[in-house]
């Protein structure tokens, strides 16, 4: 009998899996799986530290494997030369841009989780709501706090997430980059609703998010389907065959193009997709904002220049004049509406919409070429980097500056900031000029790299443009400057509650690699340089 | 010693900037590290001249490059130095001078509390006048030039609560600049046309490299950097103005050496002013009229350091007007450069003494050589150096002067008449207007003021005055056998000698007459009338003196010529810029912020319209596309 059903058994191969490649992204989710047995076997005292240290653990473990996967990297030759291979079936590809944005991930990630695992600024409790279930105002709230609750499980979420954030960026076919982009994204839109103060617009914040994500998942799905019917496979490699042979259909492609692309551009933030995020950066808890802002805006860029770049290279002049126009609507409606506002997440939200619209320059640009000059991808992650970290920076000083009623956000009540805390104003000017794209800091050699990418592209008139909003941008920029060091404190001025190690650990830090990407380029520049191009 | 030559460059500057940031605690021993610093310089100064000294003379130059400083394309300069005769005497000069002056300072500066940072700047000031003379390059000269004109301009102000001395300051750098602008474009210039500003390469080159309109070009462009830093006409006015600095300040830079540098330049430059007829009779004209100009000036000013400053000017005008005359003068622009370097910083160090002895009960020295008189007895060491001193520049036979300023009168001669007729003038002149000096301070009655108490200076102050009396008296011997142009014949080439009409003891005779002429008329028009307390009225005096009062109207001509349209025109661009650009710039902004609140009006924070915006924008989206590429 058993003989029988053992010889009835269809011939299944086992994949081969690389395991050594994929380490950083197994570890990260490996870590996030054993998070979620702590959260249900830890005692409930000390699991909010037990995690904290599991999780930063687990990050930093992750990052030194992919230091070393990216050492152990072959060499492609081709056309322009690339570094890595497909694994898992091709499912994956671990090539040089993928294991960078790794790396960027998972210093995002570690930055993040020291503003999650702050506990001083709130009378010992965390950023997060002690009791998600309790209504807001309710009597189950108030209990919870007596009680001093806390809701551990966002670090496995944060884990989650970032596993989703790795695999979406090295993501090889169109049905694991949906994966990602999902496994990404569900966490994220519990962590949003989970502030401990202000708790209905996070909760209406998470909501939104959910509702409009899942809403752009479906373009994007959709796309993937439509690329499905014109080539056939999901791989990436093989509709890149299919573009470039002509296989007719073209409808189909160009479809499949634009409707992926709305579901890229809505999680980058580019107009007119951008709408949520004002909404949503304001909302969640900050520490999760500036994950997000950071993160996503990372994962989702290198995802969608790699399905533009390996997947629909060859119908690149379909895509440009596109990217063209969403990239100048992105930089000029962020530059101009973050102008009216008057709160400093939401404006920052602003402020990320009109960076989505010059890293689309860049991206715009597609300068593939091998030489010398900076190719778009290489730009695309030096941009990246410093925009993450600076971001990362500024939101940590959001954190920071509170009332009785929590964070401070109005600008007004920001005033004279620069007498009450030196370091903090200084810093946060620091982000803004690094924002503003100020020659010395990291923001300066950014904007350079994208913009010479993409005037080395022939996109020479939106480089211009983008010079151009640049300008506006730097008026709302230098205004939370002015604001911060020249203007008199309204009433009694803005209070700095006393951050522990942590948080001042990731401002400090973030300002050194803000300056120092500022000053001393050269290394990270020649790193993304060396990245080299996708593999396929 | 010759390769050790830089550290006589690094010595002061390390001393300047360690006084500069050394504390309070160094306010004791400051003054001393600094005199000490300037000491040792002039010691391996001394030594390496004697070395240079032993060496046969076609190997008098010691070249030596530091270090790279620039190297960009085809664009090199090294830190180099070049320590041949003509840097060798300059360097003896500057340290030497240098140190006494340090040392007078010593007790000049003895109750100012900012005695050290005093210190600090006049090692500064070595040091770069020292980068000056050292250098083998345009470029690295310009170093020291600017190091020089800094430090120059932090010690004309070095008194800045007085608001006379800011302005000074302000004035002399204001004005350099303008000369600086064209030392800056002469090495660019050099660049451009001979591919190199290493002083060596360029003279060797441009006579046989460059057209001549190029060396003219270059050499008129070094002579508007030389009238800048030596206060030459156009660029004069700045230095009657610095007199404001404290006076061992005037008798180092403002006498002795800084403003030399101009000449300096020049000689240093013969190779293009050779290759550049143009520039050299530039050169003359501008040496003649501020030679004469000076000593007019000099003739009506009652302000002793003053007198003293119109003096330098036109001391330095013939040291110009001998430097444009080319291998038949060089040797003697250096020859007298060195010698009024010795006698006008002992005369000044010299009006030093007096005013500190004149000082009122508010311990401000009094300038004003009307409230002087009779001090000969009063301060018989400072009457004593100061009279050598004034022996000296008149040209009385024997002293340094005569020697240095026959020569070039000798040589002005040579060149045309004319010429050799004005510098003989200027030595008149120059007799007239020292006799007066010297009568209205020393002999004249007494005319002090109330509660003035005339004492001689201390050991500190009268020492560095007799040294230089004796080099002043004895500098002369310089030219002795012909050795000064002997010496310098490896740089400047050999001494080119035009026969005179006459034989030269003629001329000696001559300009000892004029000078005897210049003498009796000061003495008669000074010791017949009595001197009053208080100058007369501008309307009483002649026309020639209220010109010569007022500096020949040099200020008004720069005031109508440059800062009057100047005012005016900024007044117009602050005018556009207040209403136009700025007017632009508001206008824009309110535009944009108009722009900003109507494009967030779809910001309603409804999901609904949100998610109608993302399906409007898809369908645009893919519809662009499908038209566009299908269409």
């Amino acid at each position: 009998m058993a003989t029988l059903l053992l010889a009835d058994r269809p011939d299944i191969a086992a994949p081969t899996i690389e395991w050594s490649l994929l380490s950083p992204l197994l570890v990260v989710a490996g870590v996030a799986m054993v998070a979620v047995l702590v959260e249900t076997f830890w005692p409930r005292r000390t699991r909010f530290t037990a995690q904290a240290v599991l999780a930063g653990l687990g990050l930093l473990a992750a990052l030194l494997d992919t230091a070393r996967v990216y050492v152990s990297l072959d060499r492609v030759d081709g056309d322009v030369v690339g570094r890595g291979t497909p694994v898992a079936e091709g499912a994956v590809t671990v090539d040089g841009p993928g294991v960078l944005t790794w790396g960027l991930l998972l210093v995002f990630a570690l930055l993040s989780l020291a503003l999650f695992a702050e506990r001083r600024l709130d009378g010992g409790l965390s950023a997060f709501t002690g009791r998600a279930v309790d209504p807001p105002g309710s009597a189950g709230e108030a209990e919870a706090t007596r009680l001093r609750l806390e809701h551990t499980e966002t670090f496995p979420l944060l884990l989650f997430a970032l596993a989703g954030m790795m695999l979406f960026a090295s993501a090889n076919d169109l049905v694991t980059m949906f994966v990602g982009l999902e496994v990404m994204s569900l966490p994220l839109y519990l962590l949003c609703g989970l502030a401990r103060r202000r708790r209905l617009i996070s909760q209406e914040a998470s909501l939104k998010y959910f509702l409009l994500g899942a809403f752009s998942s479906v373009f994007f799905l959709y796309g993937v389907a439509l690329a499905y019917g014109y080539a056939g496979s999901f791989r990436l490699a093989d509709i890149d065959t299919a573009v470039t042979s002509r296989t007719g259909g073209e409808h189909l492609l160009l479809a499949a193009i634009g409707l992926i692309s709305v579901g890229m551009l809505f999680k980058v933030g580019a107009v007119p997709f951008h709408q949520w995020t004002p909404d949503v950066y304001q909302g969640a808890p900050t520490p999760v904002t500036a994950f997000m802002a950071a993160g996503t805006k990372a994962a989702a860029f290198i995802a969608f220049t790699r399905v533009l770049f390996v997947a629909f290279g060859g119908a690149s002049w379909d895509w440009r004049p596109l990217l063209w126009v969403v990239a100048l609507l992105t930089m000029v409606v962020g530059s101009l509406v973050a102008i009216a506002q008057t709160d400093v997440k939401r404006m920052l939200a602003y402020s990320s919409v009109a960076h989505a619209g010059f890293l689309l320059v860049g991206l715009a640009g597609a300068y593939v070429a091998d030489s010398e000059r900076i190719t778009s991808v290489s730009g695309l992650l030096f941009y990246l980097g410093v925009y993450g970290v600076s971001s990362i920076g500024a939101f940590a000083v959001v954190t920071v500056v509170r009332d009785a009623g929590g964070e401070t956000t109005h600008l007004s009540r920001w005033a004279g900031l620069g007498k009450e805390s030196p370091f903090l104003a200084g810093s946060f000017a620091l982000f803004m000029l690094s924002f503003a794209g100020i020659p010395l800091t990291g923001g300066f050699i950014g904007k350079w790299s994208v913009f010479s990418a993409a005037w080395s592209g022939g996109y020479g008139a939106l480089v211009v443009a983008g010079v151009l909003t640049s300008a506006v941008a730097a008026y709302f920029y230098v205004r939370v400057i002015v604001l911060m060091f020249f203007t008199d404190p309204v009433g009694d001025g803005p209070t700095v509650a006393l951050p522990s190690v942590l948080t001042t650990v990731v401002i400090a830090a973030a300002a050194a690699g803000t300056l120092v990407l500022g000053i001393l380029p050269g290394p990270v520049l020649d790193l993304a340089q060396h990245a080299g191009t996708f593999v396929r | 010693m010759l390769d050790l030559v830089w550290l006589v460059v690094v010595v002061p500057l390390v001393s300047g900037l360690g006084l500069l940031v050394w504390g309070k605690e160094g306010d004791r021993v400051g003054h001393l590290v600094g005199t000490v610093a300037s000491a040792a310089s002039f010691v391996i100064g001394l030594v390496a001249f004697v070395q240079l000294l032993g060496r046969p003379e076609d190997d008098r130059s010691v070249a030596d490059t530091l270090f790279t400083w620039i190297s960009a394309g085809p664009f090199h300069v090294d830190m180099a130095y070049r320590f041949d005769p003509l840097s060798a005497l300059f360097v003896l000069l500057i340290t030497g001078v240098g140190t006494l002056i340090h040392v007078y300072s010593i007790g000049y500066m003895a109750h100012d509390e900012r005695r050290r940072r005093f210190f600090a700047y006049l090692n500064l000031f070595v040091a770069a006048m020292l980068t000056l003379v050292l250098a083998d390059d345009y470029l690295v000269l310009f170093l020291g030039w600017e190091g020089v004109g800094l430090a120059s301009y932090l010690l004309i102000g070095f008194w800045q609560h007085k608001p006379s001395a800011a302005a000074a300051a302000k004035k002399a750098f204001v004005l350099n600049r303008v000369g600086d602008v064209g030392m800056a474009l002469a090495i660019m210039l050099m660049f451009a046309q001979l591919g190199t500003s290493s002083i060596q390469a360029v003279n060797a080159t441009v006579a046989g490299q460059a057209s001549e309109s190029v060396a003219t070009a270059l050499g008129l462009l070094l002579l508007l950097g030389a009238c800048g830093k030596s206060a030459q006409v156009p660029l004069q006015a700045w230095l009657l103005d610095a007199m404001e600095g404290p006076t061992p300040v005037s008798a180092l830079i403002h006498a002795a050496t800084m403003v030399t540098a101009g000449v300096y330049l020049v000689v240093r430059s013969n190779g293009i002013f050779d290759a550049a007829p143009v520039a050299q009779t530039a050169v003359v004209v501008v040496g003649l009229v501020t030679l004469l100009a000076g000593a007019w000036i000099g003739c009506t000013k009652d302000d002793i350091k003053k007198a003293l400053a119109g003096s330098t000017m036109s001391q330095i005008g013939y040291m110009m007007l001998a430097a444009g005359l080319g291998p038949a003068g060089y040797a003697f622009a250096i020859f007298h450069l060195v010698t009024h370097g010795f006698f006008k910083a002992n005369m000044f160090l010299g009006a030093g003494s007096v005013m500190h002895g004149m000082a009122g009960p508010d311990g401000e020295g009094d300038v004003d050589m009307r409230h002087y008189g009779a001090l000969r007895r009063a301060m018989p060491v400072t009457f004593a150096t100061f009279g050598l001193g004034y022996l000296a520049i008149i040209g009385f036979p024997g002293f340094s002067g005569f020697f240095s300023k026959d020569k070039i009168i000798e040589a002005a001669f040579g060149e045309s008449f004319w010429i050799g007729l004005a510098a003989l003038l200027g030595a008149g002149v120059t007799a007239f207007y020292m006799t007066r000096l010297m009568v209205m301070t020393f002999t004249s009655p007494r005319r002090w003021l109330d509660d003035v108490h005339p004492h001689e200076s201390p050991r500190v102050m009268t020492v560095p005055l007799v040294v230089l009396a004796a080099l002043s008296v004895l500098g002369g011997v310089l030219v002795l056998g012909g050795w000064i142009e002997h010496w310098l014949q490896p740089v400047v080439g050999p001494s080119v000698h035009h026969e005179l009409a006459v034989p030269a003891w003629v001329v000696s005779v001559v300009v000892t007459a004029v000078v005897a002429v210049g003498v009796a008329l000061a003495w008669v028009t000074y010791t017949r009338t009595p001197i009053a307390q208080t100058a007369p009225a501008d309307p009483d005096v002649s026309v020639l003196t209220r010109a010569g009062r007022n500096e020949l109207y040099g200020n008004a001509v720069n005031d109508t010529l440059v800062v009057r349209p100047t005012r005016h025109l900024t007044r117009v661009l602050v005018f556009l810029d207040a209403r136009l650009v700025d007017g632009l710039v508001r206008g824009l902004a309110d535009r944009l912020g108009d722009t900003s609140q109507f494009l967030r009006t779809p910001q309603t924070g409804y999901v609904r319209s949100y998610a109608l915006s993302i399906l409007v924008g898809s369908l645009v989206v893919v519809l662009a596309l499908l038209a566009v590429t299908l269409a």
